[in-house]
């Protein structure tokens, strides 16, 4: 009998210690966070990005009569640095929903704004139109992921429509009514990043630790490297595509 | 063949090739599917099982639908899109015909419909040959094909207003929806699915397909009484370029759309006699879009 005690008195104490250093530990890993900060460039002459035909609809070419719309799929700036990339941690074990902000995906001027919109699984996103002409909103995604197509009218001064995403998936969103509009939903888990117009990118808020960081590009696909971040530390990490 | 060798080699070539294609079609396997063998549906006070109906489902669908529900039955490459559209992949669980939101599943009577009505210029027929017992049965068997129904609810049925009398004023207000949400830019501005993007249509696979041209007498997918059209408006066509304006028009509204496209059709209506008494003009795309 006595054993028994003693026994069961020394497995409640071994798991009381392990529940609290589980539990201090989450507290010690939110207050040392850092980010994984640097650039995403293109390696080589970028692809000549075609002008697009909008004269299906009058509106469309009005809005772009002084500057004339482009293909998206290769953004490249002066230096180099690729714009529309997706950062993400691919190894990311901590919950999927991690941001808190409602990413917006604009309809201007017969043109997806931004053209890569990131977000986390189950993370709401709101899509507008600022456009005097009708569209319809329209992603996607394999149903076989969990991520159930949806295909809603927007006409002009429609109200956002607000949504989320079950699973990390990348998502094509297109508008059957201007056929050149393609955008993408890129879900994915954990914390993320777009690069700028000058390909640089920061992701915040990553606890201490060893990961691994993906690049996603619509065109060249995606690259991975391995970051160590220190407590409250920024680690870099810079990517490079080549160019076809 | 000079060894044994080459011949196995040959052999085993031949069926990796003819293999491989197969297996990158069907996204589930029978393993999969058999999993959903216990599906069950409830249409009015009728029960069916989908264990009862894979023999009618190999008897009528196989030819077509495929053995796994993915659309590749053996007549699936001879529905050449747009003229006609290929076979439903019940795998993707993704529905034309439903009175449930846009992105969610239909109702089992919503099913049941589709395989009774049959889809007019398509080729799926009427079923309405089959018993009820039997097409209740069969709505278990294309529910067992997708994993969605075991996770997932069907969406809850939009409610549709009772239909008010038809009138000049409607048809006229109807009108103004029409140019307003702007349905002309596919289904062109006499309903002729001539609109300015009607060329460039593609259903969620890519493949084309047209906008429904309203005056050539053929009846719409979803069934052609007023509350079949207005629930192909406010729900949306799943799978197709066609959106749902639930948010973007009033139940009110909506029924006097119903009633201007009524206008369009081949058939003869009340409100085509009224448009004619109106001397209803079509809409003029070159207008700027009115605001709500």
């Amino acid at each position: 009998m006595k054993k028994q005690y003693n026994f069961a008195a020394l497995l409640f104490t071994v798991v009381f210690i392990c529940c609290g250093a589980l539990l201090l530990s989450r507290d010690v890993k939110a207050a040392g966070e850092g980010k994984i900060t640097g650039t995403v460039k293109l390696d080589g002459v970028a692809p000549h990005m075609k002008g697009i035909d909008m004269s299906k609809d009058p509106v469309c070419v009005k809005a772009h009569a002084t500057d004339p719309g482009h293909l998206e799929t290769v953004v490249a700036g002066a230096n180099g640095g690729l714009e529309n990339v997706v950062l993400y941690i691919s190894d990311w074990s901590g919950p999927a929903t991690v941001s808190t902000a409602v990413p917006v995906f604009d309809q201007k001027n017969c043109m997806y704004t931004p053209h890569v919109l990131a977000m986390d699984v189950g993370q709401t996103f709101k899509v507008t139109t600022s456009d005097p002409t009708t569209h319809n909103i329209h992603p996607l995604p394999n149903p076989m992921t969990g991520n159930i197509p949806w295909n809603q009218s927007q006409p002009p001064n429609a109200a956002p429509v607000e949504k989320s995403w079950k699973a990390a998936e990348v998502i094509p969103v297109q508008c059957n009514i201007h056929p050149w509009m393609h955008g993408w939903f890129v879900v994915v888990k954990g914390p993320y990043a777009t690069t700028d117009s000058n390909g640089s990118y920061t992701i915040n808020n990553v606890p201490p630790g060893n990961y691994t960081v993906t690049a996603w590009q619509e065109t060249y696909g995606t690259t991975v490297q391995k970051v160590t971040v220190a407590a409250g530390a920024a680690a870099t990490a810079d990517f490079t595509f080549k160019a076809k | 063949m000079r060894t044994r060798l080459q011949r196995w080699s040959l052999l085993l070539g031949a069926t990796a090739v003819l293999a491989l294609p197969m297996s990158l079609w069907a996204q589930l396997t029978q393993y999969d599917v058999d999993a959903r063998l216990n599906a069950e549906s409830h249409v009015g006070n009728t029960t069916g099982h989908a264990k009862s109906a894979a023999l009618p489902y190999r008897r009528f669908c196989v030819g077509c639908h495929g053995p796994l529900g993915d659309g590749n039955g053996e007549n699936a490459p001879y529905m050449q899109p747009p003229i006609f559209q290929q076979p439903r992949d019940f795998q993707l669980g993704v529905f034309k015909c439903r009175s449930t939101p846009t992105g969610t599943l239909p109702t089992d009577q919503d099913l049941f419909d589709s395989i009774t009505r049959g889809f007019d210029r398509s080729n799926m027929p009427q079923w309405n040959t089959l018993s009820k017992q039997e097409r209740t049965d069969l709505v278990a068997w294309v529910k067992h094909f997708s994993p969605r129904w075991a996770n997932e609810k069907p969406g809850t049925p939009i409610v549709i207003p009772p239909e008010p009398e038809v009138t000049a004023d409607r048809i006229k207000a109807g009108r103004d929806v029409f140019a307003r949400v702007q349905c002309w830019k596919c289904h062109g501005v006499q309903g002729m699915a001539n609109g300015p993007s009607a060329a460039t249509l593609t259903d969620d696979l890519g493949r084309p397909i047209a906008a429904f041209n309203f005056t050539d007498g053929s009846r719409p997918k979803c069934g052609d009484t007023d509350q079949d059209i207005y629930r192909i408006f406010m729900t949306g066509l799943d799978g197709t370029p066609m959106p749902s304006f639930a948010d973007n028009i009033k139940p009110e509204e909506a029924w006097d759309l119903v009633f201007y496209l009524r206008t369009f059709m081949h058939q003869h209506s009340k409100e085509k006699v009224l448009a004619k008494q109106l001397g209803l003009k079509p809409v003029d795309p070159n207008a700027p879009a009115p605001t709500q």
